[in-house]
């Protein structure tokens, strides 16, 4: 009697973890549905081919929102300075073009990744022991002391008035930029992608359940002997070289740059898109950051006033009815018509 | 006097009354976040709607300046109230994120606002003629706005500290701030409380708009350029304390204004450096609570 009952435990044990172990698969197989936002960039390639100056600039921002997701989003960090890094990016492939003439645009990106990455572990070093207001002053004054240092060496940053006209080699030495920006946009594509799955592979890692942890409930983690710091200092450093990478496109496909990148609007307006797109949920970015931009887009060139009020409204709104974002919205219909269609 | 002496001097003055700025503007702000932990990043447009009802009084109603500046801190705090209780009161138990949106929001609708009606360009108002030149303090001339501005900061500091450390609604307030909850259960009416400090802290955010106008300019961005500097008086000061936003004022109105003397293309950065410095070492502000 009591042997049978262990074996029923061990094999209840057993089809427990098998469980467990099959969700967490399920959870980040590819589904179908993931094909949709690429299909859709690649579908605007075609439908658009005019625009494509326009569509590289929301495939950056796509890739900047991305970034914040995962330290807000998924590690729960408030910052409003994210920009800072975005900056760094920006201006180090600038410089290297300007000031030493190194204009292949790949080896770019990784130079900007790496700078990137060392300004957020420094600062995340210091900076994320604090939390709330502290840190999200913290974090602006870093953005707003780069970019005062910047207009401080303006014989090398170029002051605002920036780096203008800067020139890349062709891409890969074959693929040369053309005035419609086709090369560029699927060059920004394509980096996307890469820098998408890394991260998609972060987020479903034991790391990045880490990261949720500590997102939901820090006391816990630091119970069960999690090195928080650590962990959020990594994430930081990953994101600030996502956010770089980011930047350096946003130099290579405007060819040229200027210390507006380091502004507080820069990382408001992030921080924005990931907000109507929906947090922690990687997709999140690419709804928020496309429709954002699209709007701004149309509704700027109408009257920028009217524009401005109009994300405002947008924001107040969101915050007292839709906190979970665009996709947060789709997901509360869904569940209610399945709701419905069950009763 | 020395050369070296008389851009002291200068500094101290300047410094001093930029200073006073700083804190009638951000001392609302620190009580309130003291009081609710509540981020609220439309402080600022608060002080520019004050601002803009001093421009409007003076230049098309004709009013004096400083009776507008008088009606502006009254009108806008009465608005304010309006706002606490339709929308601030439905965020208070929130995280930090969606408080930073909202008042984020707010602030954008603001600044369309107050594009639509005054247009873009800075505003300035008609000054009365005591308010014009400089005034001689005995062994230099000081521009007269500047002294009109320590004297009405020192002032206001009085009133507020009699207010916050004699009265018994000022008893109650520091009651909230350091304990909320046992404040509540020992019959403080906390939410009246904060709607009433809410009401005055943006009336004198209102007040300072309409002073900033002479010496900063007005213009609808100021919603949000100045609205840094107040967010950092107020986490350097440490939220919740008058004596703290004082200090933390005077130490970065003079820095700011030393550093604009003697390194005018660093700018801003002085500002930035000593407030990264203070909440590296103090994370909660001068005279704030870890």
């Amino acid at each position: 009697m009591a042997a049978s009952d262990t074996t029923m435990a061990a094999a209840d044990r057993a089809s427990t973890r098998e469980r467990a172990a099959d969700y967490l698969l399920r959870r980040h197989r590819f589904r179908a549905a993931e094909a949709l936002p690429w299909l859709f960039a690649i579908a605007v390639f075609f439908v658009f081919p005019d625009r494509m100056t326009f569509g590289s600039q929301v495939l950056v921002m796509v890739m900047f929102a991305l970034s914040l997701d995962l330290i807000l989003g998924y590690a729960g960090i408030v910052t409003l300075g994210h920009a800072a890094f975005f900056g760094v990016g920006a201006y180090t492939v600038g410089l290297l073009a300007a000031r030493l003439q190194w204009t292949e645009p790949i080896s770019g990106l990784f130079a900007a990744a790496i700078v990137a990455a060392i300004v957020g572990f420094i600062t995340g070093w210091f900076l994320l022991r604090y939390r709330g207001l502290t840190l999200l002053m913290l974090t602006l004054a870093t953005a707003i002391m780069l970019q005062e240092t910047g207009n401080l060496r303006s014989d090398i940053s170029g002051g605002y008035d920036g780096l203008p006209g800067l020139t890349f080699k062709p891409l890969l030495g074959i693929f040369d930029y053309d005035l419609y920006g086709h090369t560029y946009y699927l060059y920004a594509l394509a980096v996307l992608a890469v820098v998408f799955y890394f991260v998609r592979r972060i987020v479903y890692s034991p790391f990045g359940q880490a990261l949720t942890g500590i997102r939901e409930n820090v006391r816990r983690m630091h119970a069960i002997g999690s090195p928080v710091h650590w962990r959020l200092v990594t994430v930081y450093t990953i994101a600030a070289a996502i956010a770089g990478v980011a930047g350096a496109l946003f130099t290579q496909t405007n060819a040229y740059v200027t210390l507006t990148v380091f502004d507080f609007d820069n990382s408001a307006k992030v921080m924005v898109m990931l907000i109507l797109g929906g947090t922690g949920r990687l997709y999140g970015a690419f709804v928020g950051a496309t429709v954002y931009m699209v709007l701004e887009d149309y509704f700027s060139k109408l009257s920028p006033t009217f524009w401005q009020f109009g994300i405002g409204l947008v924001l107040v709104l969101a915050v007292l009815f839709a906190r979970r974002g665009v996709l947060g919205l789709f997901e509360s219909m869904g569940q209610y018509i399945a709701e419905r269609k069950k009763s | 006097m020395p050369h070296f002496a008389i851009i002291a001097v200068s500094i101290l003055f300047d410094g001093l009354a930029y200073a006073m700025f700083l804190f009638i503007t951000s001392v609302g702000l620190s009580v309130t976040m003291g009081l609710m932990g509540f981020v609220n990043l439309a402080h600022g447009a608060f002080a520019m709607a004050g601002g803009y009802v001093v421009v409007t009084l003076t230049r098309n109603l004709g009013v004096g300046f400083v009776p507008s500046l008088a009606i502006a801190a009254v009108v806008v705090g009465a608005v304010s109230i309006v706002f606490e209780r339709g929308l601030y009161r439905r965020l208070y138990k929130s995280t930090d994120l969606e408080q930073v949106l909202l008042t984020i929001g707010l602030a954008f609708m603001a600044i369309a606002t107050a594009t639509y009606f005054y247009g873009p360009i800075p505003k300035s108002v008609p000054l009365p003629e005591w308010l014009q030149g400089d005034v001689n303090l005995g062994f230099r001339y000081f521009p007269s706005y500047r002294a009109f501005l320590i004297v009405l900061g020192a002032v206001l500091i009085t009133v507020l500290w009699y207010g916050f450390e004699r009265t018994n609604i000022g008893a109650k307030i520091r009651a909230a701030v350091d304990n909320r909850r046992m404040a509540e259960s020992v019959g403080i009416n906390v939410d009246r409380l904060f709607t009433l400090t809410f009401a005055v802290g943006s009336g004198l955010a209102a007040l300072g708009g309409g002073l900033a106008i002479q010496l900063l300019g007005l213009s609808p961005s100021f919603a949000v350029l100045y609205l840094v500097l107040f967010l950092i008086v107020v986490a350097v000061g440490g939220l919740g304390s008058l004596k703290g936003t004082l200090l933390a004022a005077l130490v970065l109105g003079v820095f700011d204004t030393a550093g604009k003397y003697l390194l005018a293309d660093a700018g801003g950065f002085f500002v930035y450096a000593v407030t990264v410095a203070v909440l590296l070492i103090k994370p909660a502000g001068f005279y704030g609570r870890e």
